[in-house]
């Protein structure tokens, strides 16, 4: 299981930011160990984001993604206090949800 | 210049070809996972084969589309590029980088009040054209930079 993810969202006047941070190793499947084997691509491939509910961001990732991925969006019409859920798939299936509040 | 030319001359004949085997079934994008993911576009080698893959053929200029990247990256495995799309109803923003081994880096659709912004870490192979791409009201516009990188974030 991959590590949680960090997810900031704030109110700022009326635009909420959401600040997301996955912990994943995005390889590409081009880089080779030191064996000079290739390491097999593992990538996030989608990913979304909900708040109060209701699906805000629908992600479609590929390899060229840093590791470590940090994404930021900006929404309007969010209150303090609606549940901010965000997932992630990779390629091999693994998946990770995480939810944070907005402040 | 020559080199420009060439780059387009050789990814033209590349994505005929793709685009042929795609037609006679032999390269039939399957679906394995991730339902939804855009296995052609994302997976596809050339600029050309990813603006087709996302259904943008060919996108127009748009000032009212930002791109913010830096002119120099030092560390190409993490490039910070935040794209805003000032073009009424956009609903979508891709960004791909043009030299990447596959250029279409993500796309976002966004819904229910979500603004046309999104900032992201990409990682860059070499110096290249960062491309971004929104669409809106079911038509594609992009904007576009060149990025030089010192040290490159893909490979060994």
């Amino acid at each position: 299981m991959a590590d949680p993810m960090k997810i900031r969202a704030q109110l700022k006047g009326d635009v909420t930011e959401i600040r997301v941070l996955m912990g994943h190793a995005m390889e590409t499947g081009q880089r080779k160990d030191a064996a000079g084997k290739t390491i097999p691509p593992l990538f996030i491939q989608s990913m979304t984001v909900e708040v109060g509910g209701k699906k805000v961001v629908d992600g479609q990732i590929g390899t060229s993604v840093s590791r470590n991925p940090v994404f930021g969006f900006k929404m309007k019409g969010a209150k303090v206090g609606d549940k901010v859920v965000v997932s992630w798939v990779d390629n091999k299936g693994d998946k990770r949800t995480d939810e944070a509040a907005v402040a | 210049m020559n080199t420009t030319r060439r780059t387009v001359l050789k990814s033209a004949t590349a994505s005929g070809v793709l685009a042929g085997l795609i037609a006679a079934g032999a390269l039939r994008p399957t679906q394995v996972l991730a339902a939804e993911w855009n296995k052609a576009a994302f997976e596809a080698h050339d600029t050309v084969g990813a603006l087709k893959g996302i259904g943008a053929g060919a996108p127009a200029d748009s000032k009212d589309l930002i791109l913010k990247v830096p002119d120099i990256a030092e560390n190409g495995a993490v490039v910070p590029v935040d794209v805003i799309s000032n073009i009424p109803n956009t609903t979508s923003i891709s960004i791909l980088v043009e030299k990447n081994p596959s250029p279409l880096s993500a796309s976002f659709d966004f819904a229910n009040g979500a603004l046309p912004e999104v900032s992201a870490r990409l990682k860059m192979g070499q110096t290249s054209l960062v491309k971004a791409v929104a669409k809106a009201d079911g038509k594609f516009y992009t904007a576009q930079k060149e990025v030089k990188v010192t040290v490159g974030g893909c490979g060994g």
